[in-house]
């Protein structure tokens, strides 16, 4: 996992600017201009104090789904469908935080936030448990758990959690005893997620069980050998990855939305997808990327009434991004030799 | 294995002839026709998309940016045909961007030796990254393809009206083509190199088959086909393109690819099934038999992929190389 | 008159080794060529180079005075030259027909013709005398057969030069003089053969010229009739060697692995062990003899708590010893050497220290509380490399980093430190040099002096002789026969092995 900076920092920033470069012709080719669009993008993601802040908050949840992506990366598990585990966490979120009244902060914000969590793992422990025990492989399945929860979160939100005075489809607002609060201004969320950042680093560096979880995701048979339970692991690792990815959506609702819609959320599970691929699944060395794709996305809405571009630009540069660093077509040009990360090949449980 | 494909594949087709035609006792026989008809438009796009997996997978690469590869042929097939006013011309490009698709995704898995489930999951990013920018809303095509019977088969018993009657004209390619593959796959010089170059690429670098040729040449036969799913489903079937049409249905397909033992008719039989217990649950919605909320009727086509992989994942042997890539020098 | 085969000045890299260093071989035409070396010398990169399934970095290579292109197995296949491969290349799923055919295939137009494929295996497999079943699935096959496949694979098209890697390593003595048989035909028919094993007495009994490697250079030829096999071992090692191993009797003391009733299923969930039973004593070593592929590696998986035990029961020291939990079974006093160290014994990308500490990371003085401990981990590691004499420059490097014999090492210094009661070593020198053999045997029989009852499985049948006090002989599933390991006999082994009754 660790690699040399120099020639391999290299690889991500060519990337970049590869994937500005094909940007840029995209963005002409529709009768704009490049120049406006990417200024526009680093005004608002990094310049002004509003604009950092958004992008540091929108980093901190990225950073999140990006640990949730990382986590399973390194149990040789390829959580691909983390954002139904987003929604579900998010939605329970919010049902505790407007629904239970009369908490105080510091205890009302840290349940909500572990009930989302728990839904997010239950999704997330179900796709593992699937594999461990039917050898579904969890590609499928939790793409396929996607759909299903992105369908009963809209059952419920359009039913029983509805606020029914608005004329639109969106719960109550949650209570402010289940809100984030903001240190002087700077985005509490980015400081969570860095810390959980730390955390899951040293899980896999110094604990037993982050070196069991390592070592089913390199060589199950060795893991076995040495007397660790594949599939334990296997469900753990999911049910993990999981509860990271309810937490960000407990967090996001309580740093930023207020309520829940699921349009919300949208893009939270697939950019840490991206993000955990861009830091080859390692936790610290993911938080770069994830600044840098809280800034695109925070500036994204800019876009399109600054620059008159569509704001989906956004997630061809991500999508470009990715494909020039995982793809070891830069990496070669540069003679970078870290390794290209793998998840388990084949369908095998 | 081979025998015992055939034996499953069979089965299923069965249950699903029997199912129709149960279905078609009970209820009034234009109901039966209407949903038989749209069982089968439910159907064949998965089960064209499962030829994708099949294709790649019998080679040994394992291919889940099938969704991805719809998507973008998709995408050129509706907005050429819309700009050039030809049907044709645009379902030729979807192949053509199928193509090139899955060029892309060989040289990533093939050449470049990448993780297979990593450059598929690029291969996706990449297209919707693509579409969603590049999409404009007011396109329309000129037309859609007509809608016509085949005139002697269509008055066979059962099946006539099954698989001959109101569907158009790609409909009735992929009942072409899809036995076209199992003969390509099981009796052909072709097939057989395939077949070993996804099971031991060693065995054929051996024999002097090239297996990166082969890899190569089925992952882009895959993308041709992807590229046609794509048009039809844009130009044919729907007759118009929006954003993340696929909405997974490339990995339901991978699902019914298992499911069927990696035996195209297998994968095929499976994938009408699918559709139609799909067009049913539809049915039942719109008269109103029932009244389960229609997120949940949404749910069903995912739900059932689960289960069906639930049941028959951990029992199925995959081509045995399918996965990983070929180093020569430990041959 | 022209050499049928000429291979000059062939050299070939890979990262790390020169596996070939500037080597020239001639074979004629009806010659029998034995290439000899050690594992790891080099020889089945300078076959794999004639063939075309290895590209070399410079030389060239001449058949019937004709330069064949470098790196095209198609070209190679064209100028006649067959080969039969160390690791079998067939397609296991696959019919005997497909697997010969494949390549070049009988056809009309696109399609395979069936027919006209099967007649020609049928009349091939006449020819030769080499009976297969044409329709039968290769993986339902007994390995012997499989190789006869390979055989015939090889000799399909008329042929001038026959390459064989190491046939006989999983054949039954009976069927290696089957073998050697069908070598000598062919040769007196004027193929010309080159032939590679490590087993010296079948290089004395076929072979009219043998050739010597050692580290990827050729360091002699020389021929049966010239030389002995202590001459040929010191050839292949660059020493004296001493082709016997040097122990003291065995003080036997109370049983400690008691095995009772065992069935086991393989992967396909067939029944690969069936109502075993067998005693180990402390401080005895007991030699499974066998074929590989009748039921060793499911016995010693199950035995070791990794294959579930479908009946019967495994005790040690006394005590149920758990199924399906290697863990539990390794807490109980058990160390097992895997057969496949890439596979199960070894974490390739993790360092040697990790490696070292592969199933005791999370106990005491490794982890507390959860919590690893590194520096305990380091001076553990430190103290195993200098002991097992393991060739690293430090033990933070992965194992990938490490030769075969040294990667041996890494699992036999984890397995053999944890004073264990019972260890279970399955094919301990797979793969290793002549030093690290001699190192790991020697180990093993202070293991045995030390108290603890080594079960040793092994397909080389000279291993078992030298080491074991009893030897188990094991077909289909069943143990045939146990008899004293002292003054065994080899004939009468090798015919329990093959399945034959007394
Ligand atoms: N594909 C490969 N990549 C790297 N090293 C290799 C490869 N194949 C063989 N080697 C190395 O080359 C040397 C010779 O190997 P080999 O020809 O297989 O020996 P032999 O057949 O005599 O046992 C060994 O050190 C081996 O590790
Ligand atoms: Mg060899």
């Amino acid at each position: 996992m660790k690699f040399k900076i120099s020639r391999d920092a290299l690889v991500p920033v060519a990337s970049v600017l590869a994937a500005l470069a094909i940007g840029a012709i995209l963005i002409a080719a529709q009768g704009h201009s490049p120049l406006e669009v990417y200024k526009v993008l680093i005004v608002k993601g990094f310049q002004s104090t509003a604009g950092l802040q958004a992008t540091l908050s929108k980093a901190g949840i990225l950073i999140m789904s990006g640990l949730a992506i990382t986590f399973g990366l390194r149990a040789g598990l390829f959580n691909i469908g983390a954002q139904g585990q987003v929604l579900s966490g998010a939605l329970a979120f919010t049902y505790i935080g407007y629904r239970v009244h009369g908490l105080p902060i510091w205890i009302h914000l840290p349940f909500a936030l572990l009930v989302g969590a728990l839904f997010g793992a239950l999704v997330g422990g179900f796709a593992g448990y699937l594999k461990a025990t039917r050898g579904v492989h969890e590609v499928i399945s939790t793409i396929m758990l996607n759909s299903i929860m992105a369908a009963v979160v809209d059952y419920l939100t359009q039913n029983q959690f509805r606020l029914k005075s608005q004329p639109n489809t969106r719960t109550p607002d949650i209570l402010h005893s289940a809100r984030l609060p903001h240190i002087f201004g700077f985005p509490t969320g980015f400081i969570v997620a860095v810390i959980l950042a730390v955390v899951v680093g040293w899980i896999f560096r110094k604990s037993t069980v982050g070196f069991e979880l390592d070592t089913v995701g390199k060589n199950r048979n060795a893991a076995w050998y040495a007397g660790i339970s594949v599939k334990k692991s296997i469900v753990l690792g999911m049910l993990i990855s999981g509860a990271i990815a309810g937490f960000t959506g407990g967090m996001f609702s309580a740093e930023t939305t207020g309520y829940f819609v699921p349009a919300f959320y949208s893009g939270i599970g697939f950019d840490g997808i991206t993000i955990a691929l861009l830091g080859r699944a390692n936790p610290i060395a993911i938080i770069p990327g994830a600044i840098f794709i809280g800034g695109m996305r925070s500036a994204q809405s800019a876009i399109q009434f600054q620059a008159g571009v569509s704001p989906d630009i956004i997630n061809l540069l991500l999508a470009l991004v990715l494909f020039f660093a995982t793809a070891p077509l830069i990496a070669k040009m540069i003679k970078s030799n870290a390794k290209s990360i793998t998840t388990t090949s084949g369908w095998g449980s | 294995m081979k025998r015992f494909n055939i034996k499953i594949w069979q089965l299923l087709l069965t249950i699903a002839l029997l199912a129709i035609w149960i279905y078609s006792y009970i209820a009034n026989t234009d109901i039966t026709n209407s949903v038989v008809a749209s069982g089968m438009r439910f159907g064949m796009p998965l089960a064209l998309a499962a030829m994708v997996g099949i294709m790649c997978e019998r080679s040994g690469v394992i291919n889940i940016g099938i969704e991805g590869t719809m998507l973008l042929s998709g995408f050129t097939g509706f907005y050429i045909a819309s700009w050039s006013k030809n049907i044709v011309v645009g379902l030729l490009v979807a192949i053509l961007t199928g193509v090139l698709t899955s060029f892309v995704h060989a040289m990533m898995t093939i050449q470049w030796k990448m993780d297979q489930i990593i450059a598929g999951t690029i291969i996706n990013i990449l297209a919707s990254g693509l579409t969603s920018f590049l999409y404009k809303e007011g396109s329309t095509i000129p037309n859609s393809w007509p809608i016509f019977d085949i005139p002697l088969l269509g008055r066979l018993p059962f099946i006539g009206h099954a698989f001959f009657t109101q569907q158009g004209p790609i409909q009735y390619l992929g009942l072409l083509l899809i036995p076209a593959i199992w003969v390509m796959m099981y009796k052909t010089r072709w097939g057989l190199r395939t077949r070993a170059v996804g099971e031991n690429p060693g065995s054929a670098d051996t024999a002097g088959v090239s297996v990166i040729k082969v890899r190569m040449i089925n992952v882009m036969i895959g993308g041709a086909i992807g590229g046609l799913v794509g048009g039809f489903i844009c130009l044919e079937l729907v007759g118009s393109f929006s954003k993340e049409f696929t909405a997974g249905s490339g990995f339901t397909a991978l699902a019914l690819m298992i499911f069927g033992r990696w035996n195209p008719m297998g994968a095929f039989a499976a994938a009408i099934l699918f559709g139609l217990a799909q067009a049913l649950s539809t049915q039942l919605q719109i008269f109103g038999v029932t009244n389960i909320p229609n997120q949940f009727i949404t749910m069903l086509p995912y739900v059932f992929t689960i289960v069906v992989l639930a049941v028959s994942a951990g029992k199925v042997r995959p081509p045995a190389a399918a996965g990983r890539s070929y180093e020569k020098e430990q041959a | 008159m022209e050499a049928l085969l000429r291979i000059e000045n062939l050299s070939k890299s890979f990262p790390g080794v020169k596996a070939n260093d500037d080597i020239s071989i001639d074979v004629n035409k009806g010659e029998i060529v034995a290439l000899l070396g050690e594992n790891g010398a080099g020889k089945s990169t300078l076959v794999k180079s004639v063939f075309g399934l290895v590209k070399p970095d410079s030389g060239t290579i001449t058949i019937k005075g004709e330069v064949i292109e470098p790196g095209d197995t198609a070209a190679a296949i064209r100028h006649g030259i067959g080969m039969v491969h160390q690791h079998f290349q067939l397609v296991p799923v696959m019919s005997v027909v497909e697997n010969i055919i494949l390549g070049d295939e009988p056809h009309k137009g696109a399609f395979v013709t069936k027919k006209a494929a099967r007649e020609e295996v049928i009349a091939l497999s006449k020819r030769y005398s080499l009976d297969v079943d044409p329709d039968a699935i290769v993986e339902d096959l007994p390995v012997g057969i499989q190789q006869r496949i390979e055989i015939l694979k090889a000799l399909r098209k008329d042929i001038d030069l026959l390459i064989l890697d190491e046939p006989s390593a999983v054949l039954t003595p009976h069927e290696i003089d089957e073998l050697l048989e069908v070598i000598r035909k062919l040769a007196a028919s004027g193929v010309g053969i080159l032939f590679i094993t490590h087993k010296l007495h079948e290089v004395m009994a076929v072979a009219d010229r043998v050739v010597v490697l050692r580290n990827g250079k050729l360091v002699g030829t020389t021929s049966p009739k010239e030389t002995d096999e202590e001459g040929l071992a010191q050839m292949m090692v660059g020493r004296n060697v001493v082709l016997s191993v040097e122990k003291g009797p065995a003080r036997v003391k109370e049983v400690a692995l008691e095995i009772r009733e065992l069935s086991v299923k393989d992967d396909r969930r067939l029944d690969a062990v069936t109502h075993f039973s067998l005693e180990v004593h402390a401080g005895e070593i007991l030699g499974i003899a066998g074929v590989e592929g009748n039921g060793q590696r499911e016995l010693v998986e199950a035995i070791c708590g990794m294959r579930h035990r479908e009946n019967g029961s495994v005790r040690v020291s006394g005590k149920d010893s758990p199924d399906m939990d290697p863990r539990g079974v390794h807490l109980m006093g058990v160390s097992h050497i895997p057969e496949d160290r890439e596979k199960d014994g070894l974490v390739s990308s993790y360092s040697i220290a990790d490696n070292l500490t592969l199933n005791q990371f999370n106990l005491k003085p490794f982890a507390d509380k959860g919590v690893r401990n590194f520096a305990a981990r380091d001076e553990y590691a430190d103290r195993l490399v200098k002991e097992f004499d393991i060739r690293t420059p430090s033990f933070q490097n992965s194992a990938s980093s490490l030769s075969g014999g040294n990667k041996q090492k890494v699992v036999v210094a984890r397995e053999l430190t944890q004073n264990a009661h019972v260890i279970v070593a399955s094919q301990p020198t797979r793969g290793v040099d002549v030093g690290s053999i001699e190192f790991i045997h020697k180990q093993l029989i202070s293991a045995r002096d030390g108290g603890a009852a080594v079960l040793l499985v092994s397909a080389e049948l000279d291993e078992i002789l030298s080491l074991s006090d009893r030897i188990a002989v094991m077909f289909g599933g069943k143990i045939v026969a146990i008899i004293d390991g002292q003054g065994a006999d080899r004939q009468y082994i090798g015919r329990l092995m093959a399945g034959l009754s007394e």
